[in-house]
């Protein structure tokens, strides 16, 4: 099968010119259709920019960036992002934030106002995939951090998007909760067969999701490492605790700089 | 309305009230105040109800005056705010000379207006536009502006155009500033009628106190005062209630 993303020695920089700062330099690497890749590395190393420049919201200062065969020039439109702030808005219900994508994306925004209750249904049975059943009415702000993040991916999933972008989505919440949706991703990814890119500098949330670990060192962003996790799916949470699963996150850890 | 409620919302503010008009009412009869100074409020209460009929005839005056400089504000302020909230480069141009128009005192536009449209109510409508644009500008332009860049992100992922994001997110995101600021907009367009009557009108409020001071009528002067201050207040609170019903979301934990 041919890969859906391709990266050729792409580089990346954000201003122009002589002043030009440099975020990603030479990287390649390509993502299989329904593959699950994590990019690990230090904070700042252009993790995020890597996201940007794949959904097509910055352009490639250098190198060839193609998704399906064909170069990214602007915004993809099959792409579902998802931050650390679950970013929901606040006078719309965790549903209707949900509807938000379908506002936006053709066909859909031609037909939500003719199909409303059709959508609507299908954006409640989607929340109910994630264990919000009976919370779809609520507004944000009644809702926890966790259950916030469970929205916030479902309005990322919702017009069906290939790709599933995700920067550091768990950064903010308490271990419990960071594990319960570890498990939650992972049935999603393994459901819908979605191909799934974390962004994250949690190594072992990285090692337990991932097919593959592409660790990215200090700015400007290279990749110095790409592991294949070869720990067989499904995977359990006990699966963490075993020496197989510590091997790999040990040797990725030594891959990334700082002070021990 | 439980009973600790009722002692803050309703209780409190009118034993305040009261209060500050008895010592008002003490403190002119113990230190014997001439009335040419500060009438006493008994006094003051006695002239509102003696001139109830003028009072009333150049209070609707400047009610309506204030209502229609408002009024213009509100759809000025909120269709310059999304245009100054829409692009840096606008914010940038446009922002300086908003400034600099907002640190003209109003007083001195007022002269302007009156060589324009002759004495009447337009130079007290426009005085009062004039002078409550401004907030509602700003905060409007705020609004849009502080828009969180992640969720930007989301959405143009999506394809969606600056008019989408406007809609979606910039627009009901600002509202709440928007709410907001016809609270500070309606007291200062009141200030601003008021403002216009008294440097030339003939009619309202401002011109009944400026007549009355020119005749000696202290106690007039005060009653219009006390007339303004009652309007201000009512005028503040039908904005605030309009603002609640609009945006609860912005509230929320506080009433719920």
């Amino acid at each position: 099968m041919d890969p859906l993303v391709v990266l050729n020695n792409v580089s990346m920089a954000y201003g122009k010119g002589a002043s030009a700062v440099p975020a990603i330099e030479d990287v390649s690497l390509d993502i299989e259709p329904g593959e699950f890749i994590a990019v690990v590395g230090p904070s700042g190393c252009g993790k995020s920019s890597l996201m940007k420049l794949i959904s097509g919201l910055h352009p490639v200062s250098k190198g060839e960036l193609k998704v399906k065969g064909e170069t990214v020039t602007r915004p993809l439109k099959s792409v579902g992002m998802a931050f650390q702030n679950s970013n929901l808005l606040p006078w719309r219900t965790c549903v209707d934030n949900v509807l938000l994508p379908l506002e936006i994306v053709p066909p859909h925004r031609q037909r939500i106002g003719s199909h409303r209750a059709e959508y609507k249904q299908k954006a409640v049975d989607l929340l109910n995939s994630v264990g919000l059943t009976g919370f779809t009415d609520k507004f944000p702000w009644q809702l926890s951090g966790g259950m916030q993040q469970r929205a916030s991916i479902c309005r990322a999933l919702i017009h069906e998007p290939e790709v599933l972008m995700l920067d550091e989505p768990f950064g903010a919440l308490d271990a419990f909760t960071r594990e319960e949706l570890w498990c939650a991703l992972r049935d999603i990814h393994a459901a819908r067969g979605v191909t799934v890119m974390l962004v994250t500098h949690d190594l072992r949330e990285a090692v337990f999701l991932a097919d593959t670990v592409y660790v990215m060192s200090n700015r400007p962003g290279r990749i110095v490492k790409k592991c294949r996790v070869t720990i067989p799916r499904p995977r359990d949470l006990e699966v963490t605790y075993t020496a197989e699963f510590q091997d790999v996150v040990h040797e990725l850890r030594s891959m990334i700089g700082g002070k021990h | 309305m439980d009973r600790d409620e009722f002692m803050v919302k309703v209780v409190s503010p009118a034993a305040f009230t009261i209060g500050l008009f008895v010592i008002w009412e003490l403190a002119c009869r113990v230190f014997s105040i001439p009335l040419t100074i500060l009438p006493a409020p008994s006094v003051i209460f006695a002239a509102l109800i003696e001139f109830r009929a003028p009072i009333i005839s150049n209070s609707w005056v400047t009610l309506w005056t204030t209502l229609a400089g408002f009024a213009l504000a509100t759809v000025f302020g909120l269709l310059m705010g999304i245009a100054v909230g829409w692009h840096k480069a606008i914010y940038a141009g446009v922002y300086p000379l908003l400034v600099g128009f907002n640190s003209i005192p109003k007083v001195a536009v007022v002269p302007v207006l009156i060589l324009w449209f002759g004495l009447g109510e337009i130079p007290a409508i426009l005085t009062a536009f004039l002078i409550s644009f401004f907030p509602i500008v700003v905060n409007v332009a705020t609004g849009l502006a502080t828009t969180e860049p992640e969720l930007e992100d989301v959405l143009r992922a999506l394809g969606a155009s600056k008019l989408d994001i406007m809609r979606k997110v910039g627009i009901p995101r600002s509202l709440p500033y928007f709410f907001g600021s016809l609270k500070v907009a309606i007291t200062l367009a009141f200030v601003g009628a008021v403002v216009s009557e008294t440097v030339g009108a003939n009619k309202g409020i401002g011109k009944l106190m400026l007549d009355a001071q020119a005749a000696f009528q202290v106690q007039i002067v005060f009653a219009g005062l006390l007339v303004l201050a009652v309007l201000g207040i009512l005028l503040y609170i039908c904005t605030a209630l309009i603002e609640k019903r609009f945006t609860g979301w912005a509230f929320r934990g506080q009433n719920r």
